[in-house]
């Protein structure tokens, strides 16, 4: 019975991918769970529990209403949050910055860990991610594994993925071991996948990709109050096709290292400290040399290194929580490219695109939560923070001067925001409305990209030192009712934006690009107004039947009523989901209207409406005290042709796809 | 010293001392001495002799920044040696003549006049544009006359020119039916930077004089063939300046490799000598001159 009360609350919890939002989460903090089975215990790995193992945490995140990802192939999607992305976001990996090495938006930092080092993605929205760093869409942080000290033993998983389009394997392992003082926890993942092919059997040459990624964690509990951990992910990726651009990648590289102090119950008013040092390094490579026809050859690689502190003590007074967080990097992100002529005999064309920039952030982040009742709470925060850009090389600050001859190499900024927030709580209805202001720094390509070419718009883009810092202005409510058998939760996220950084065509420039239509500089607007959204519904008719449903509307105008790129049509997901005996079973739909507010004045074709039909089923078979776990499905069953909003280019997704996962978990534990 | 000595003196150190801290001062303040005199301003930093011309009574050793002489626009510099006494002449009035003897005719190069450099004691300057290379049949003289308060004379040697990878210099009938020669000064050594630009324009009077032109409108436009002939930004047309009757402008080179510096010139009632604009249809001008690095 136990049990079966586990599993439902387990299915609950996963479905929460596709409900969005669950009233516990009224609050403009969005959890999209991965590791549910991290509430209790963590007797599995736990991503083998999810609809569809072993998915890439690109489709996790993808299945979220409030999260959506740019595709620009099969691999490395990057995530939006509230119509933003990465560089209006803070993304990072158990508070750790990392940035990609990139300057087209290859490798968002979501691509370098993967399903089996991550336990949780916890999605902030707007200010209340203001204490990952200066935002303004909000934070998206990628949770390691936790750890507690508990005395298990050895436990370790297999898993084996199979997907029928495109071909792809993936095969994972993971072993841990732990005691009162000390544990171990190694994993594996590998994944490897051809072409894919869209609706209509159509296949995309330049889809595929091979990568794997490893991870090994430490940690030992020095005494009742003090633990130290110690983790490291080496994550490998090659030969990955972006079918939406003019380039592929021939090698996406990073090393992530960290090491963690925690520190508990210091004082009665000091529940937690924890801080970490961290180092991580990535390297980057373009290729073109696979594709069929290319005007002229051309190397691009990118390196990015980030070292940083992060140091965070949660305490909490009588009915006053308070957290206090402090968070500094220095980040050095260098770009180059390198054109080969046809005529051999003439020299090659070398430039910085990114002119090795170093980044240095010092920033505190205080915020308080003060329950006066237990039916109302307010939050209230506020962050500071001093950013320095420094522009290293000679070489790149001489190319600067061709477009900004009196820049000086370095600019230093000073970031500020404060939100507050009151919930009302009350029998079965919560009522939450939040107000906040954010700023934030330009990007490194924002302000210093040289000759960036864009294949959303084809233009070339040059950044701008001189920007100011975007501000933000941001309200949410949101409403939920719960009971028993029916949940339902509305939410509104409306964000005016201040000198919006984006590209504005300059005439005066001629693309350097062969076929650009010619050259953005990055400028602010005076203002964007971005409002998101979503309404959902659960309905629990039997114990053993769910359905949900899950709506969203956004829209984005700048100050001269045109509209935004890359804002989310309406769209929806409803599902159901039937349990019996070890077996469950989900058939979802999901699907947009046409986008009929695409912003053509900044380069963005408009996508038509469309629905898919997704079908998945598991069984799990324990042997002994082991456990075998079965999970089929058929992604888009009736293999339409279509792409979302989110299509670079309107490159076409997937088209039917069988998958399935065999999963054998050992532990110890039941053995006894 | 003396203040140093009676500042010593005050604070009483014993004598033992004061003899011993003296003579380390001395010596620092020689071995400081020693330093100056080696490093006694060098007459010829940065450059490279090319050869040694000289007659009975004179001798003179002429330098170039590379070591040699190419097509296109070369900064000369020379010292002048009175062989009687073996001194260098510091007040020397110097003319000079370059001759490139064809088979069938001869004629000479646009050239500055040769001017003593500021601030050397020495040394003298002066810049030649060779239009075209020697060779073993047709070879490039340079004769120098030399006028000091002891000696007037001439010294003549022949000298190598190399041809230069790129096109520096150009030479073209004008629209006016006159022939012109226009020549890159710098950048001589290009970078990614917006580059100081700096031409010079002469016209052919006789075969013998090329004057420079000095009230022309030089238009240019840098373009990248090799990359879709993309132009950069934020280029400054040249203007003339009358202390050195060049034309100075800037370039901006958005990256290494080979840039084509299209031109259009156009005499002094605004009408076209030579050249035309950069369109789709038009990938280069007919004058041109070259940057690679």
């Amino acid at each position: 019975m136990k049990n079966k009360i586990l599993f439902l609350l387990i299915l609950s919890v996963i479905s929460g991918n596709i409900m969005a939002q669950d009233t516990t989460n009224i609050d403009s903090i969005l959890s999209v769970k991965l590791d549910e089975v991290a509430i209790i215990s963590k007797p599995l790995i736990n991503y083998t529990k999810q609809n569809k193992p072993l998915s890439s945490i690109d489709e996790y995140l993808d299945k979220s209403m409030n999260v959506s990802l740019v595709r620009r192939g099969s691999y490395a999607w990057e995530p939006m949050l509230n119509n933003m992305s990465s560089e209006r976001l803070q993304l990072t990996i158990d508070v750790m910055h990392i940035f990609g090495a990139c300057t087209d938006k290859m490798d968002p930092i979501t691509s370098y860990v993967d399903v089996s080092n991550l336990s949780d993605v916890k999605v902030s929205s707007g200010q209340e991610g203001a204490s990952y760093g200066p935002t303004i869409g909000g934070a998206i942080d990628l949770i390691k594994k936790k750890h507690d000290y508990c005395h298990i033993g050895w436990l370790g998983s297999v898993n084996f993925g199979y997907e029928s389009n495109s071909n792809l394997f993936t095969a994972a392992t993971r072993v841990k071991y732990s005691n009162a003082k000390f544990f171990v926890d190694a994993d594996f993942i590998f994944r490897d996948a051809d072409n894919y092919k869209a609706g209509k059997r159509t296949l995309i040459p330049f889809s595929q990709f091979q990568k794997y990624n490893t991870s090994l964690s430490i940690g030992v509990k020095i005494n009742n109050k003090n633990t130290l951990t110690g983790s490291f992910t080496f994550d490998n990726a090659v030969n990955i096709g972006y079918p939406a651009l003019p380039m592929d990648v021939a090698l996406a590289r990073a090393y992530i290292a960290s090491v963690q102090h925690s520190a508990s119950y210091i004082n009665s008013f000091i529940d937690e400290w924890t801080t970490r040092v961290y180092f991580n390094t990535i390297t980057h490579i373009m290729d073109d040399t696979k594709r069929p026809i290319v005007p002229i050859h051309m190397d691009m690689p990118g390196w990015s290194t980030t070292s940083g502190l992060y140091s965070k003590i949660n305490g909490a007074h009588k009915r006053q929580k308070m957290a206090l967080t402090l968070n500094a990097y220095w980040n050095k992100s260098k770009a180059e490219m390198t054109m080969y002529p046809n005529d051999t005999s003439r020299k090659s064309m070398f430039m910085y695109t990114w002119p090795d920039v170093h980044t240095i952030y010092a920033g505190v982040n205080l915020a308080n939560n003060f329950s006066w009742k237990p039916m109302h709470t307010i939050k209230y925060g506020a962050s500071i923070g001093f950013h320095r850009n420094f522009v290293a090389s000679e070489f790149g600050l001489n190319s600067m001067h061709i477009f900004y001859p009196t820049m000086s190499a370095g600019k230093n900024r000073i970031i500020v925001g404060f939100q507050t927030a009151y919930t009302f709580a009350k029998n079965n209805w919560e009522y939450s409305i939040a107000m906040a202001y954010g700023e934030r720094a330009p990007s490194i390509s924002e302000a210093y990209g040289f000759y960036l070419f864009n294949s959303f718009d084809a233009y070339d883009y040059i950044g701008n030192p001189y920007l100011k810092n975007e501000k933000s202005i941001e309200l949410h409510t949101a409403l939920a009712y719960k009971m028993k058998k029916i949940k339902w939760n509305f939410g509104l996220n409306y964000f005016h934006i201040l000198d919006y950084i984006i590209g504005i065509p300059n005439t005066n420039y001629i693309a350097m690009t062969l076929n650009a239509n010619g050259v953005k500089e990055y400028q602010a607007l005076e203002s964007v107004n971005i409002v998101s959204t979503e309404c959902g519904m659960e309905y629990r008719p039997h114990p053993s039947v769910k359905t949900r449903v899950a709506l969203s509307y956004n829209f984005g105008r700048d100050f001269n009523k045109q509209n935004m790129p890359l804002v989310r049509p309406f769209s929806f997901k409803a599902g159901l989901t039937y349990n019996i005996k070890g077996l469950e079973m989900e058939m979802n739909v999901e699907g947009a209207s046409k986008q009929y507010a695409h912003s053509a004045f900044y380069g963005e074709k408009a996508k038509p409406a469309y629905a898919i039909v997704n079908f998945a089923a598991g069984y799990s078979i324990p042997i002994k005290a082991h456990q075998l776990h079965f999970r089929v499905g058929i992604e888009n069953m009736a293999d339409t042709y279509y792409s979302t909003y989110a299509d670079w280019n309107n490159i076409p997704r997937k088209g039917r796809n069988f998958y399935l996962n065999i999963s054998y978990t050992f532990d110890n534990r039941m053995m006894e | 010293m003396y203040y140093l000595y009676y500042f010593l003196i005050q604070i009483k150190l014993p004598m033992k001392k004061i003899i011993f801290i003296a003579i380390a001062m001395c010596s620092i303040i020689l071995i400081s001495c020693k330093k100056e005199t080696a490093q006694q301003p060098d007459e010829l930093a940065g450059l490279t002799l090319l050869q040694k011309m000289a007659n009975d009574t004179t001798e003179i050793e002429v330098y170039t920044r590379s070591g040699t002489l190419t097509v296109g626009y070369n900064d000369i510099f020379f010292r002048v040696k009175n062989k009687l006494n073996d001194e260098f002449v510091s007040n020397a009035v110097l003319d000079w003549m370059p001759i490139m003897h064809m088979t069938m005719m001869s004629h000479a190069a646009p050239k500055s006049p040769i001017t003593k450099v500021a601030g050397k004691e020495f040394l003298y300057k002066g810049f030649i544009v060779f239009q075209m290379p020697g060779n073993d049949m047709e070879k490039w003289t340079l004769s120098i006359d030399v006028q000091t308060p002891s000696i007037t004379t001439a010294v003549l040697d022949t000298f190598a020119v190399a041809n230069s990878t790129q096109k520096r210099v150009t030479s073209f009938t004008g629209s006016d039916s006159k022939k012109y020669i226009l020549a890159l000064v710098s950048p001589e050594n290009p970078a990614v930077a917006t580059n100081d630009l700096t031409l010079g324009l002469f016209v052919k009077e006789t075969s013998m004089s090329y004057p420079a032109v000095t009230d022309a409108t030089i238009l240019f436009d840098p373009r990248m063939p090799d990359m879709g002939n993309h132009t950069s930004p934020n280029n400054v047309q040249p203007i003339i300046n009358t202390t050195d009757n060049l034309y100075h402008g800037k370039v901006s080179l958005s990256m290494t490799g080979y840039w084509k510096l299209n031109f259009i010139v156009k005499n002094a009632s605004d009408v076209v000598l030579k050249g035309e604009e950069i369109s789709p249809s038009v990938e280069s001008s007919s004058l041109y001159l070259e940057l690679e690095f």
